[in-house]
């Protein structure tokens, strides 16, 4: 939050060649045409929600649940434009009846980026149990899905998962580990 | 408050008849969404279109794929159909649609207080909610009941021709869906698309 709170919006808006993860997923979106993005909102992911907003390349806004925001964007890919989906764990697992039923059988290239909370220093119970049941249900559904920690292979991955996606019009899941992002922490 | 509703000055009328209407006042390949069950066979019944999407699941989504279409084509009206039950489930779309006002999004409840299609068990919301309160609470100042036939017509018209969206509420009785839809979600997606203009057939 810290960082968040620090950058005023024309910083996030050039946020994308400070070499920061949100920065990276910023322009990742921008070069592969991804101009529509619905998120329920998450703590780690603030610093990209709050750039998103500062660049009018984007039309970023809060939906009240996450398969909302799927129905949106799956809406938009079939009328022609892009979009890609930000949520936390949590949110994810009330994903599963929207991708079997919507996502995976029509065909629709859904791309999410999920912040992982649940591990790697979690501090509330239900999240590290929530946050078990997501690989399972990727899984079960065969989908393609990354749990990114290094900022290196950041870009390589997201923009090749994106272009995966949309060439074989499957959903794909982007997760963002605590080691790429810092994660939230008790003391935070 | 039940008899209150019980009182409303509004007509039962009937998802295949109204849906026809609709359809009969489309000139201008007007994206509609079919919501989940009888909503979207009883689409599928008026007489398949191009621009017609039929939902296979992920009920009270047809508000929020209609919005996606409307969203990614602003000059196209994109109607979305969509049953008391199935909207009941995805409440907070209504405020979403109603912060971003796109101008060619009109949203049309059928609204008969049952699931019909599971065994008519009335919903939580059928004598004790207000389906154009609640869009209305929810910030969607353009939602009426249609009082018949007639009315829902106008109603229609009156959406075509504004720059807000609007939502149209509509009493039906407990029929079931005239037609079944034919279940081929890959087909049903491409075609929606070629009906849009987004792709063109192989």
């Amino acid at each position: 939050m810290a960082i968040a709170q620090q950058q005023t919006s024309p910083q996030a808006a050039q946020g994308s060649s400070d070499g920061s993860w949100h920065g990276i997923v910023l322009q990742t979106l921008k070069r592969n045409e991804i101009s529509l993005v619905p998120y329920v909102p998450d703590r780690v992911l603030t610093p990209l929600i709050k750039s998103l907003h500062a660049d009018p390349f984007f039309t970023t806004f809060a939906t009240a649940r996450e398969e909302e925001a799927v129905g949106i964007v799956s809406g938009a890919w079939m009328g022609g434009r892009r979009g890609a989906v930000l949520m936390q764990t949590s949110g994810f697992a009330t994903l599963a009846n929207v991708l079997a039923s919507l996502a995976v059988p029509y065909q629709i290239p859904l791309i999410m980026f999920v912040s992982e909370r649940g591990t790697l220093g979690e501090f509330n119970y239900g999240q590290s149990l929530v946050c078990r049941t997501m690989r399972p249900v990727l899984d079960s559904l065969a989908l393609e899905h990354h749990t990114i920690t290094r900022l290196d292979e950041l870009e390589f991955i997201a923009d090749r998962s994106i272009k995966q996606a949309v060439t074989t019009q499957a959903p794909v899941a982007l997760i963002l580990n605590p080691l790429l992002t810092g994660g939230k922490t008790f003391d935070k | 408050m039940s008899s209150k509703m019980d009182n409303r000055n509004t007509k039962v009328m009937n998802r295949f008849d109204v849906t026809s209407r609709l359809i009969a006042r489309l000139k201008h390949e007007e994206a509609v969404i079919g919501g989940i069950g009888n909503t979207n066979f009883d689409l599928w019944a008026a007489g398949h279109r191009p621009q017609n999407f039929y939902m296979l699941g992920s009920m009270g989504l047809a508000f929020p794929i209609a919005l996606g279409v409307a969203l990614a084509q602003p000059d196209r009206r994109v109607f979305a159909l969509e049953g008391d039950g199935s909207l009941l489930m995805q409440l907070g779309a209504l405020s979403t649609i109603a912060t971003l006002k796109p101008k060619n999004l009109i949203m049309i409840v059928m609204d008969n207080g049952i699931y019909q299609i599971t065994g008519a068990q009335p919903t939580p919301a059928a004598s004790v909610a207000d389906i154009v309160a609640i869009a209305t609470g929810s910030g969607l100042a353009n939602s009426a009941w249609a009082a018949d036939e007639e009315d829902f017509e106008r109603l229609i018209d009156a959406a075509m021709a504004a720059t807000e969206p609007h939502l149209i509420a509509v009493r039906i009785d407990d029929k079931p869906g005239v037609g079944a839809t034919r279940r081929d979600p890959v087909q049903i997606r491409e075609r929606f698309m070629h009906g849009l203009g987004v792709r063109e057939p192989l």
